[in-house]
């Protein structure tokens, strides 16, 4: 029996040390990543959340222009709003006071990325949440409103901090909130039934 | 020591060993004598068998029985049924594609029809085995002295009516004296079924594998993934290993 | 206290000046010395170790989406299983997770006897495993009844009842611990929040108390010789090695294996023919139907066997109690002049032999309904069990012990 039990074995090989702990560590290091997902996994929204937020049929047969129907859609709340056609024509006078009428910095799909910021002139379709602090921003659809004024051309105000958007959901300059009210994905089965939360709804022969 | 290490390592088998030689539960005096033919014999992994098990259930269990963890939606995903078959198929009036499978059977009337509420199928496979549904399907037999007029080997005085009589056909038991017990010997058909005995069979078979798959649906996710990490370990167990022998030169 | 990791440049010595954290790693792993010649058996103390972790870091997460409450606990599990991403392999990882730590534990505690772990200076440290065995015991019951299934609610019935043989307050204990007059959702919140929060955190105090107890002392091996009575010049013991990197390397490698087996059980045998998720669990707890037949989890059975081997429901408590507790006067039983089974004689080795049968012969027969010749094979069990411990101060007394070597050998 020697001093004490270790000494370095005579053909000692340094790099294949080496070698083997970085083989073992780096294989022990890809498995701890791999074994991570199923924890991160787990907090993505379950089958239940995904089925409750799935895409919301609305029949907008009934909505005429200057109405709005509230709706929720994965817990947020939604604004469907009729508009007449000569107030979607006027929207473009409203290009000099807002941040960004050109929606660059607001979030909206492509289609929705236009003057009127909706697919079809008749509807707008908007989340219905402030892009301020969240609050949800009330109605004032008629031009010339008492409240804002002889030249207000109608749409919403936010009664937290008094943000203002028009009719396609723009946000006034002197607002507060930042960019425009967002756009969800949305689309039309058909001529009366608006899907939100689903681009492109495969067309259905009418109900 | 060594080899007394081996001794009571071996006769750590010993529960094992058993376990596989577990004698069947006491039960009632006449059941099959041969348990052991009655086997479901499924395989999940059979797409179409259970595609045909999930339509079967519908037109034949989901009057009287839920599977209230189900969705149907995920059911078409898993099983790879299409959108418009499950729409137009398989989702009960009422239910759209994302809702979990219920039935329309309201509990009160159960309780008057049959004495008891249909229970939720969910997890039969689970809570008892497929081969227990196998055989409770396939034993049905005529008994004038039962209230549905039938009874069932498997589960005997069982609330359940013959539901498959008119594709199985109606059985009759016969039993015959084994010393001091009446022990079941064979069954006579008395009324055949719209199918014949093969197809019957694989009607059964079908059902049970799609109440195995609704017991676990993740169980395929489950074996596939295990064989990658089961290799993955023996690859880092190697590795740590020839790392660790490799240290251990040092020592004397 | 200043150390020379604190001259040191950088973060490094930053740290130093502030945590000793050098002087931990130095006195703990690299500068801390075991015997060398540790075998198979010395793989399961790290492994319980590494269970605890995944025991923990599984149990938080399924406690993110365990509804409890009796209405809505067990649809919360299969939600687990069916809806959450991921979420059948955090719940099969944390229910064969149970199972594994029992049987580790159990081959841990089967080193510390066959080798004589417990015997001075390491009474202490044997006392704490002892403790954090009852506390492993009560922390896999209570989280056994969360799923609230009808074996959960059957076995917290049968074995809450039990305490109802305490003389005198025995009913009165059964209702506090109940909050009702039977199983029941005030049972299964506080079983909860003990089986998350309070247990965990003991588990992990009694846990570090057993590893200082150790350091302190020094591990045992597999010869009872003690290393640190053959130091060379510089102070270190001869038949030492530092556990960092040996043990460490050595650590990993058996964590490797224990893994790969593992793993097997949880993607190909979850249930594991019955023993550990139970059929009788898959069905939603019903005060009106017992299972048939019932038994505790696998890891309970040889208490149950012992408990249900006396046809009073007293004396079978008492003798269950007296099963488990047994082993707490173990360093003190024990009368031999010899640490290691290696060096004891035929007396001793007929005995040991005998006793680990009886265990494993019990844990069977608690699997097995209380009929005929499973009740008789109990009571047989039960002798050379109890007289393991009852006669042990004699016949270790008795026993022809062979001499112990000086130094650590590498083999039996």
């Amino acid at each position: 029996m020697t001093d004490v039990p270790l000494t370095a074995a005579p053909d000692i090989d340094e790099s294949r040390r080496k070698f083997l702990t970085v083989a073992a560590g780096g294989v022990a290091a890809f498995g701890a990543v791999v074994a991570a997902i199923p924890f991160v996994e787990s907090w993505e929204p379950s089958e239940r959340a995904r089925a409750l937020g799935a895409p919301v049929l609305l029949d907008i047969s009934k909505l005429e222009p200057g109405q709005m129907i509230t709706t929720v859609w994965r817990k947020q709340v939604i604004y469907v709003v009729g508009r007449a056609q000569p107030l979607v024509d006027k929207l473009a006078r409203n290009d000099g006071d807002l941040k960004d009428k050109d929606s660059r910095n607001s979030i909206q799909p492509k289609y929705a990325q236009n003057e009127m910021r909706s697919l079809r002139a008749d509807v707008l379709v908007l989340i219905g949440i402030c892009t301020h602090l969240g609050c949800l921003p009330k109605t004032f659809f008629d031009p010339g409103d008492p409240v804002l004024g002889a030249s207000w051309p109608g749409g919403f105000r936010c009664p937290c901090h008094g943000s203002r958007f028009d009719l396609a959901g723009r946000v006034f300059n002197g607002s507060p909130a930042p960019t425009n009210l967002s756009v969800p994905p949305y689309s039309f089965q058909d001529q009366h039934t608006l899907v939100i939360g689903l681009d492109g709804a495969p067309a259905k022969g009418a109900a | 020591m060594r080899k007394f290490a081996i001794v009571l390592l071996a006769l750590c088998g010993l529960p094992f060993a058993a376990l596989a030689a577990e004698p069947e539960a006491a039960g009632d005096a006449a059941k099959p004598v041969k348990w052991e033919e009655w086997q479901a014999g499924n395989s999940i992994e059979d797409t179409a068998s259970l595609q045909r098990g999930a339509r079967n259930f519908m037109n034949y269990c989901n009057g009287c029985h839920a599977l209230k963890y189900v969705r149907y939606q995920r059911m078409a995903d898993d099983l790879k049924i299409p959108t418009d078959v499950l729409s137009r198929d398989l989702v009960a009036p009422g239910s759209n594609a994302l809702s979990y499978i219920t039935t329309s059977l309201p509990a009160a009337d159960a309780v008057n029809w049959f004495g008891k509420v249909p229970p939720d199928l969910s997890l039969i496979t689970r809570s008892k085995s497929p081969d227990y549904v196998y055989r409770l399907f396939k034993t049905f037999y005529i008994d004038p002295a039962s209230a549905t007029g039938t009874n069932n080997l498997a589960y005997p005085g069982v609330a359940m009516p013959a539901v498959l009589s008119d594709l199985c056909g109606v059985n009759q038991a016969v039993f015959r004296q084994d010393g001091d017990q009446k022990v079941f010997d064979h069954f006579v058909s008395t009324v055949p079924g719209t199918l014949t005995a093969a197809q019957c069979d694989q009607f059964v078979r079908d059902t049970v594998n799609f109440l195995d798959y609704v017991g676990e649906p993740t169980q395929i996710e489950r074996r596939t993934i295990g064989i990658w990490v089961v290799l993955f370990l023996i690859l880092l167990t190697w590795l740590t290993w020839l790392l660790k022998n490799e240290y251990w030169k040092d020592v004397h | 206290m200043v150390h020379e990791a604190a001259y040191k440049p950088g973060f490094w010595g930053w740290l130093n000046r502030r945590l000793p954290v050098d002087v931990f790693l130095r006195s703990q792993l690299t500068g801390y010395y075991a015997p060398k010649n540790f075998n198979f058996w010395y793989f399961f103390g790290s492994l319980a170790l590494l269970i605890l972790v995944m025991q923990l870091l599984t149990g938080i997460f399924l406690a993110m989406f365990y509804k409890v409450g009796e209405n809505t606990a067990f649809d919360s599990v299969e939600f687990i299983m069916r809806e959450v991403d991921f979420g059948w392999l955090l719940r099969y990882l944390h229910s064969t997770g149970a199972s594994a730590f029992f049987l580790v534990i159990y081959l841990h505690m089967l080193r510390g006897i066959m080798y004589g772990s417990y015997k001075t200076p390491r009474e202490l440290l044997w006392l704490f495993g002892m403790i954090i065995y009852l506390a492993l015991m009560a922390e896999a019951f209570m989280g056994y009844v969360l799923p609230w299934g009808n074996m959960s609610f059957w076995a917290a019935t049968v074995i809450i009842n039990l305490f109802g043989a305490i003389p005198v307050i025995g009913p009165g204990v059964v209702e506090w611990i109940r909050g009702d007059y039977g199983i029941a959702d005030a049972t299964l919140n506080r079983f909860f929040s003990l089986h998350v929060v309070a247990l965990p955190l003991l588990l992990l105090l009694l846990v570090t108390l057993h590893l200082v107890a150790l350091h302190e002392v020094g591990s045992n091996n597999p010869d009872g010789v003690e290393i640190k009575e053959k130091k060379n010049a510089q102070g270190i013991p001869l038949d030492g090695i530092p556990f960092h990197p040996y043990y460490t390397v050595k650590d990993i490698f058996g964590s490797a294996a224990f893994l790969t087996l593992f793993a097997i059980v949880v993607f190909f045998i979850p249930t594991f023919a019955d023993l550990f998720l139970e059929k009788a669990n898959f069905e939603p707890a019903n005060p009106l139907s017992t299972p048939d037949p019932i038994s505790p989890s696998w890891y309970f059975t040889p208490y149950y066997a012992i408990l249900r081997s006396f046809p009073d429901k007293s004396t079978g408590a008492v003798f269950m109690l007296i099963a488990v507790s047994a082993f707490f006067f173990l360093p003190w039983l024990d009368r031999s002049p010899v640490k290691s089974i290696r060096y004891r004689g035929w007396i001793y080795k007929t005995f040991f032999a005998f006793f680990v049968v009886s265990f494993l012969g019990l844990m069977y027969l608690g699997l097995q309904p209380a009929q005929g010749i499973y009740v008789a094979l109990s009571r047989i069990c039960c002798v050379p069990y109890f007289l393991f411990f009852i006669l042990m101060p004699f016949y270790t007394r008795w026993d022809p012990v062979k001499p112990v070597p000086e130094r650590v050998t590498a083999h039996a």
